[in-house]
Order: structure tokens, then sequence, then C-alpha cells
């Protein structure tokens, strides 16, 4: 077997002047970044910045109008099945079908990523998420803690080396919130996955990530983990990075 | 876990097969919803069939003519629901976003949808055939083999009128969704379904001859009126079957393309 590629090896998602135009709006404006495997990075930017836009590229659930995407080297824009099976993807702006009980979901899911175990697996991952009590529940039943958590379960069902995941929290009180990021760490701890979280909460990406794209206007204005972005804006929190970005038009000062 | 490395996976639509089954085991008033319709059809038609007899001289000579017609239209019907509604089932829910970042892929989707349509319909269908015979003395069944050309015919016509329908769903939205009703009766008055083709404006007749549904309810008054399996009007049928089922698959996997350059996956919903 010839050696893997360096690339192929250290590097989880890599994409090369990135662009997503519709009709003149330039969602995505020519990004390119890469992270490394078995870190968590954020995407980090204001409303209609491109974090989703980028996103949704990243899966294929979007051609982009120029540029190039590769996840664990596959070509997300030919080969996106090669890859899929080794990512997943959570957001609280897609639903799981809501009649469907919470098993009925996690079992259908379980199968189009061809587990094998699924009733195990189901299993698992219930007592894990604490979500076993409701796992006979229609889904459109649950509160939005409980429906977040059985989000994230069908996105770790296949145990995926790539996460994705757009503002995972949004929506939640502080406690349940902070549940799902613990869970979120212990996650790519214990499984070495990279995860890729766009967020609006400053504090679950100074909490969560190693790495940060900073975006504004479909471009990556700023990149460095939390502590080096706020030491070179000079401000005490990522939160105050935020808004010096996100009202200013150069970079930093 | 396996790969979606595969370029069609048997488990998959089973999957997808599954996700609908689910809803259909549990809930009786779906299951009688199905069936209600053509039973009522089949009764309404039925009733009418019996004023004919005395009236008509062209029903008096195949009674079963009408309550076979009606029956076979609620195929066609049915069949372009059991797609159409399976799919629109998915926007309603949001869920083609979580679908297509599964390994699922979009012809996979197509083949459910096809499984799917093939068990509404006979849900449908069944109930009212068999209880034609206590309400009517009609037995559908005694046509015999050529029942089951023209059920798969006017199955595939379905699939192929549900398909292009869910391609329109895809690119334009919930603001088409009424199609999945109302688009397959554009075909009704064409289709020859209570009358024979002959007796349509001339200038309507070969728009008529370019459906599988024209050839199907002609074959059918063939074999109750002649006792004649028409083997020419079958391979109309199919012709032109294999055509339309062939555009509307390329139709959809085109919109589905679409609908990735527009962004419209993560989108759907009410």
């Amino acid at each position: 077997m010839p050696p893997s590629r360096p690339e192929a090896s250290e590097t989880a998602v890599a994409a090369t002047g990135l662009s997503k135009h519709f009709g003149p709006v330039k969602a995505v404006d020519g990004i390119s970044f890469r992270i490394r495997n078995g870190t968590t990075a954020g995407l980090l930017g204001g409303n209609g910045a491109g974090k989703t836009t980028t996103i949704s590229m990243l899966l294929g659930l979007l051609l982009p109008t120029a540029g190039e995407i590769s996840v664990f080297g596959e070509d997300m824009v030919r080969h996106r099945h090669r890859a899929l099976p080794r990512m997943n993807f959570s957001s609280p702006y897609v639903d799981l079908p809501r009649r469907l009980t919470v098993a009925e979901n996690l079992t259908v899911y379980g199968h189009l990523y061809g587990l094998s175990g699924v009733k195990a697996r189901i299993r698992e991952i219930a007592d894990d998420l604490e979500i076993t009590a409701f796992l006979k529940t229609p889904t459109g039943n649950l509160s939005a803690g409980q429906k977040t958590r059985v989000a994230l379960a069908k996105s770790l069902l296949n145990e995926p080396d790539l996460l994705l995941l757009d503002e995972p929290t949004a929506s939640l009180d502080p406690d349940t919130g902070d549940w799902v990021r613990g869970y979120l760490e212990a996650y790519q701890r214990r499984s070495g996955a990279t995860i890729l979280l766009a967020s609006h909460n400053m504090a679950e990406v100074e909490r969560l990530c190693g790495d940060v794209l900073m975006m504004r206007a479909g471009k990556i204005v700023d990149r460095g983990s939390p502590g080096d972005l706020i030491a070179r804006y000079g401000r005490r929190t990522l939160e105050e990075v935020f808004l010096d970005i996100a009202r200013r038009k150069e970079g930093p000062r | 876990m396996t790969g979606g490395r595969d370029l069609f996976s048997a488990r998959r639509v089973w999957a997808m097969v599954l996700r609908h089954v689910f809803i259909l085991r549990r809930s009786w008033p779906r299951l009688l919803e199905l069936a209600y319709w053509p039973t009522m059809q089949m009764i309404l038609w039925g009733f009418i069939t019996t004023f004919f007899l005395s009236h008509s001289s062209w029903v008096a000579q195949a009674a079963g003519v009408l309550i076979s017609a009606v029956l076979l239209w609620d195929v066609l019907f049915r069949s372009n629901l059991g797609i159409s509604v399976s799919f629109i089932e998915e926007m309603w829910s949001r869920n083609l976003g979580q679908l297509f970042v599964s390994p699922l892929r979009p012809y996979e989707m197509v083949a459910s949808l096809t499984l799917m349509s093939l068990i509404r319909t006979l849900i449908s269908v069944l109930p009212a055939a068999f209880l034609a015979l206590p309400f009517y003395d009609v037995w559908v069944f005694a046509m015999g083999p050529p029942l089951l050309a023209f059920f798969a015919n006017l199955l595939i016509l379905g699939w192929s009128v549900g398909l292009f329908i869910s391609g329109l769903l895809l690119r334009f939205g919930l603001g088409v969704e009424s199609l999945c009703w109302l688009g397959v009766f554009l075909l009704a008055p064409v289709s020859g379904v209570y009358y024979p083709i002959g007796s349509l404006p001339g200038w309507l007749q070969p728009v008529s001859w370019s459906l599988p549904s024209a050839y199907v309810f002609e074959g059918m008054r063939s074999v109750l009126f002649d006792g004649v399996f028409r083997l020419d009007l079958l391979a109309g049928a199919l012709a032109f079957n294999a055509l339309y089922l062939t555009l509307s698959i390329v139709f959809f996997l085109y919109m589905f393309r679409r609908a990735r350059v527009y962004g419209l996956l993560l989108q759907q919903g009410e």
C-alpha cells in the first residue's frame, strides 16, 4: 500500500479559493483555510458573514461557485460520498421527522450510515446522551433541549471523524448549553475527531476551539487561537475581538 | 460502519422505506385514509354502472368496465401520490438536509420512493378491488395476467408523474405542493379512462396516444369487451413508459443538482 499523503493524514478539511455567489451577492468570497485533524475549530462571524454557507459547501449540500474543498483528501464537489460516511452534522435549523419516535429516527439514520448493530449503538448513544427515557417518544413532542440532545445523538451515531455543527447550543438554556459543550469536549478528547462549529456564542467558541476563523462579509478576516486573537487585538474577551472585527473595515490594529 | 463508497446500497433504500413504514404501521387513520377514497370511488361508480346497465347498451356489454376503469385510474393516481407525498413529507419535516449529509444518494432516494409508491398503491387499491365482488359482483382479477400488465404500466406512469412533481418541489419549494394531488388529473381527460380514445376530437387523439395510460385503458376495454389482450397496445405503453420514466429520473436528478447550486436543501420546509 502506498504511504498516505501528508495532507490526507494531517489535514481534515482544506478549502482553496472557495466562493459562493447568489447573483450579485458574494456569500462566500474566495476563502482558503485548512483544519488539522483532531482539532476543534470555530467559524465566527455575524449574521450573513458566510458561516452556514461555508459549512453547507463543506457538507456538499451546496455547490461552490468557484474553488475547491476536500475532506480527508476527498474532493467534496465530485466525490463527497467517499467522505460522508466519516462525517456528520447537526444544526437547530434542520429537523428530524417529528412523527417518528426518537428510536425510529435513530434506526433510520443508523441504517443510512451502514452501522453494524444498530440497536446496540442506539442503546449506547442513548445512555451516553441521557435520552433513553424518551426513545419511544415522537421527536416532535420533545423540548428544545431534548431535541438538541437527540440531534447530537444522530450526529454521533456513526462516530464521525469530522463533526460539523451549526450553532449547536442555539436556543438552549445555559445549563443544557453547558452540558452539550461538555459532552462535545469529552467526545473530541475520546475520539480524536475533528470538530468545526459555527457559532455566535463567543464563550462557547473560547471554551471549545483551539483555532478560530473570523468571517465577515464572506471573507476570513482573521484567524488564530482565542488567546492569540484576544492578545493581538488588545482586548479582554473574544466577544470584544468579534465586535472590533464586525465594526471595522480593516484587520487588526 | 460501512462506507458510502458503494454506488448503490439496498440497505440505504430500505432505511428510507422504513422511515415511511414506521409512520404507516402506527397510524391506522393513515391506512384507512389510503383505502378510503378508492373504495368510495368504487362504490360510486358501482351505482353508476347499475344505472347504466339498464340505460346503456355499451356498458351492458361489459358490466365491469367502469369499475375496472376507476380502479385502474386509482392505481395511477395513488402511484403518483406514493412518490410525491412521500417526498413532500421530507420537506414538511425539514429532513432533506439531514438525509443528504448522510451517504444516501439521490437515486437511492428515487428507488425508495418507488418502493413506497408500490406499497401505498397496494394498500389503497386492493381493498376496493376485493370489495367490488360482494358489492357489485365485479371481480377485476378475472382479467387475469393482462391486469398485472395494466397495473404495472399505470404504476410506472405514476412514478414518472410523481418524480417530475418532486423535482418541481425541490426547485420551487412548497409553493407548488398542490401539484402532488392535482397534477395527475391533467392526464385524465386524454387517457380515455371511461371512454374510447376514438371519441375524443381528432386533434387531441395524438396527445392521448403519447400517453401510456391511453394504451392501458384501450387495452382494458379490449380485454373486457372482446376478450383480446392486445400486445401492440402493451408495447406502446411500455415504450412510452420507458421514455417518461427515464426523463423523469433525469429531471429529478437535475433538479437535485440545481437545489445544490441554489442552496435549497437546507432551506426547505414550512
